[in-house]
């Protein structure tokens, strides 16, 4: 044991002294470890925080999407396949009380692009065309004045919430309440060869200053009332996207079965496998959600995997170089009695003590870059929770020890194999 | 006896070419002689040294090392015969660099199962070549006659049988050349057997016995008389 302990101090002195090559050495046994603590720390953080968002929203609601999806597939309409299978008269249906007893809220939504004038100011953004019910069915915090009642969004009055974003650059100087904008109509009655008409909206609220949520700047939207934006703008008769508050939570399921066989009812469909509609609630979503990020993770893990290969191969080829180097110094050892097992625990040794070390300067780097970035993210108005797992830890502290055993093997068999007086006669 | 070679043949086989380097040695060495090998290079004398100092093994041949047959030992026991049993001395010293004196001289002991404290022994080991103020130099700050004494020390330190020295005094000047052969003279008055290798008719008169080897026979075995050995006187060096 204590020869034991002497070798180790040994080989660390020794690696010491030639400090700068085992740096080098270890770089990209660091770089990998790091990548790997990284990407746990970030996956996890990124999980939680959407996660976290979608819980936000309430384990109460449920969504539907026009077209049929599988099981647990994204349905097609994220992809931006336009399906235009849902209508007003089902979300009527949905809201008869006889047939979803459960469904205490209904939005509907259609979104698309626009550009918005005020005077000399004109910004590019995204709407939301919705109804009164939007503020009951989503988180939505409003500084300046109100968001549109149940009655303004039902006769398609016309009014207009600005996010933060919109509202500072269309009147840098506030007062946005009570001003007119007019919202260009892309490409309206362009047969007839006229310049785009536009549809003067009244300003009657302005969104709170939210971050971005979900990988979407919550700032950069507006808010108009749902036939506005279906009609006016897009000029569709369907709806994208029905958000329905179910009572309680545990009703969830049941008022799922109700929303479908409504539809069915008004699609006339016989057999639920031709459904042209999706019915999700935020359980469907966290389950996809989760592993959509799972398979990200994995691809990440394996390519950090793979730069922890190549870091081994970096090892094995100094070790190689040390060996060679060393052939008169192995020589010399054999000579005065040292085991083919003595030579190659010496090797080994000093592979294990440099992926250690780099395993070690690694976890460090990696919890210091995920920490910064967690900061960043935070900086930058995300939930950002930093977590760094211990089993992440233990996991590379025993990948960078293994990786010296294996790539450290070859190198020190081969130094353990040298015949003494070929070693010592070696220039 | 403490060593006992019988028809020794050593062939090395360079890719089907044989080359045949021993040729038949006989050769007995008791215990506290003192014998010098010599002979032209190329001769078969360095295969010879290391064959009996067991870093080398014969093609053919029976080779008793105080009494016990050596051809069947595996690698691990030579190993140990050649940690404990026998002390190395080469022409180019061979020490670890970046290393002090004392770390030099204590590795044999690692290698060895004896409970004894290393640093003692070091200690004691460079204490009887001279240099038990040096011991915590680096190996690269001494002089080449300092150098071969750590190495002397280094061989000393297991307490061998026998030392083997290579052309001891082949890479130092006259001065550390005849402290350097001092020290062996000592050490085979004290009872050690020394087998030494050399080219040098004046370094090999220190010796009591020469052993002649040409084209890998040996040609003459002579004793020699105590009126025709030189002996070295220890030359302090300027420090």
């Amino acid at each position: 044991m204590n020869n034991f302990v002497k070798e180790i101090k040994t080989t660390i002195k020794d690696l010491l002294s030639r400090k700068g090559r085992s740096f080098l050495t270890i770089l990209g046994i660091i770089i990998g470890v790091a990548g790997v603590i990284i990407i746990i720390s970030l996956g996890s953080g990124a999980q939680s925080l959407v996660l976290g968002q979608i819980t936000k929203l309430g384990s109460n609601m449920v969504g539907v999407l026009p077209g049929k999806s599988n099981e647990n597939g994204p349905p097609t309409a994220v992809f931006g396949v336009q399906v235009k299978t849902l209508t007003l008269t089902d979300v009527m249906a949905i809201k008869d009380k006889s047939k979803v007893p459960n469904a205490t809220d209904v939005a509907t939504f259609v979104s698309g692009n626009v550009t918005i004038i005020a005077g000399r100011e004109s910004v590019d953004t995204s709407f939301t065309a919705t109804d009164g019910s939007y503020v009951r069915v989503q988180n939505v915090e409003i500084d300046k004045g109100t968001f549109f009642s149940d009655e303004e969004g039902r006769s398609g009055a016309n009014v207009i919430v600005l996010g933060y974003d919109v509202a500072t650059g269309l009147f840098p100087n506030g007062n946005e309440i009570g001003q007119i904008v007019k919202i260009k109509i892309p490409n309206a009655n362009s047969s007839r060869g006229e310049v785009s008409s536009s549809i003067p909206l009244r300003v009657i609220g302005v969104q709170k200053k939210m971050g971005t949520v979900a990988f979407q700047n919550q700032d950069d939207q507006v808010f108009i009332p749902f036939s506005v934006g279906q009609r006016q703008i897009l000029g569709i008769d369907y709806v994208q996207f029905i958000r329905i508050k179910i009572d309680d939570a545990i009703n969830v399921k049941p008022a799922m079965g109700d929303i479908e066989r409504v539809l069915r009812e008004q699609h006339r469909i016989k057999n639920p496998e031709n459904d042209d509609f999706s019915v999700r609630d935020l359980a469907d979503a966290i389950k996809i959600l989760t592993s959509i990020t799972d398979t990200l993770r994995i691809f990440l893990g394996l390519m950090a995997g793979i730069s922890l290969i190549v870091g081994g191969i970096g090892i094995m080829n100094i070790m190689l170089v040390t060996v060679s180097e060393r052939t008169r110094e192995i020589g010399l050892r054999k000579a005065i009695g040292a085991t083919r097992r003595n030579i190659r625990n010496q090797f080994l040794l000093e592979s294990i003590v440099l992926t250690f070390t780099g395993g070690v300067l690694g976890i460090l780097l990696g919890i210091l870059i995920s920490y910064l970035i967690a900061i960043g993210a935070r900086f930058a108005g995300y939930d950002w929770v930093f977590v760094i797992s211990p089993m992440a830890i233990i996991l590379a502290a025993t990948v960078s020890v293994a990786t010296g055993i294996v790539f450290g093997l070859y190198p020190a068999l081969k130094a353990a194999k040298l015949d003494p007086i070929v070693a010592l006669r070696y220039e | 006896m403490l060593i006992e070679l019988k028809d020794i043949i050593k062939n090395y086989d360079n890719g089907g070419v044989i080359t045949k380097v021993l040729r038949g040695v006989s050769l007995s060495v008791d215990e506290g002689e003192f014998v010098a090998i010599m002979g032209p290079s190329g001769s078969g004398k360095s295969t010879l040294m290391h064959t009996i100092g067991f870093l080398d093994k014969q093609t053919s041949g029976t080779y008793l090392f105080d009494g016990e047959d050596t051809s069947s030992f595996n690698d691990d026991e030579l190993a140990r015969i050649r940690n404990d049993r026998i002390g190395f001395v080469f022409q180019s010293f061979n020490l670890l660099p970046r290393t002090s004196v004392l770390d030099n001289v204590i590795l044999p002991l690692l290698y060895n199962s004896s409970k004894a404290s290393q640093e003692a022994r070091a200690k004691k080991a460079l204490e009887s070549v001279g240099l038990g103020e040096r011991i915590h130099f680096m190996s690269n700050q001494i002089s080449g006659g300092q150098k071969q004494r750590v190495a002397i020390a280094r061989a000393l330190v297991c307490d061998p049988k026998v030392i083997f020295a290579d052309e001891p005094t082949g890479n130092l000047d006259s001065k550390s050349g005849a402290t350097v052969m001092n020290i062996l003279e000592r050490l085979n008055k004290e009872g050690r057997t020394i087998i030494l290798v050399t080219h040098d008719k004046g370094v090999a008169l220190h010796a009591n016995r020469i052993v002649t080897i040409s084209d890998g026979e040996i040609v003459s075995d002579v004793l020699i008389p105590e009126e025709d050995r030189i002996h070295s006187k220890e030359i302090k060096e300027e420090e």
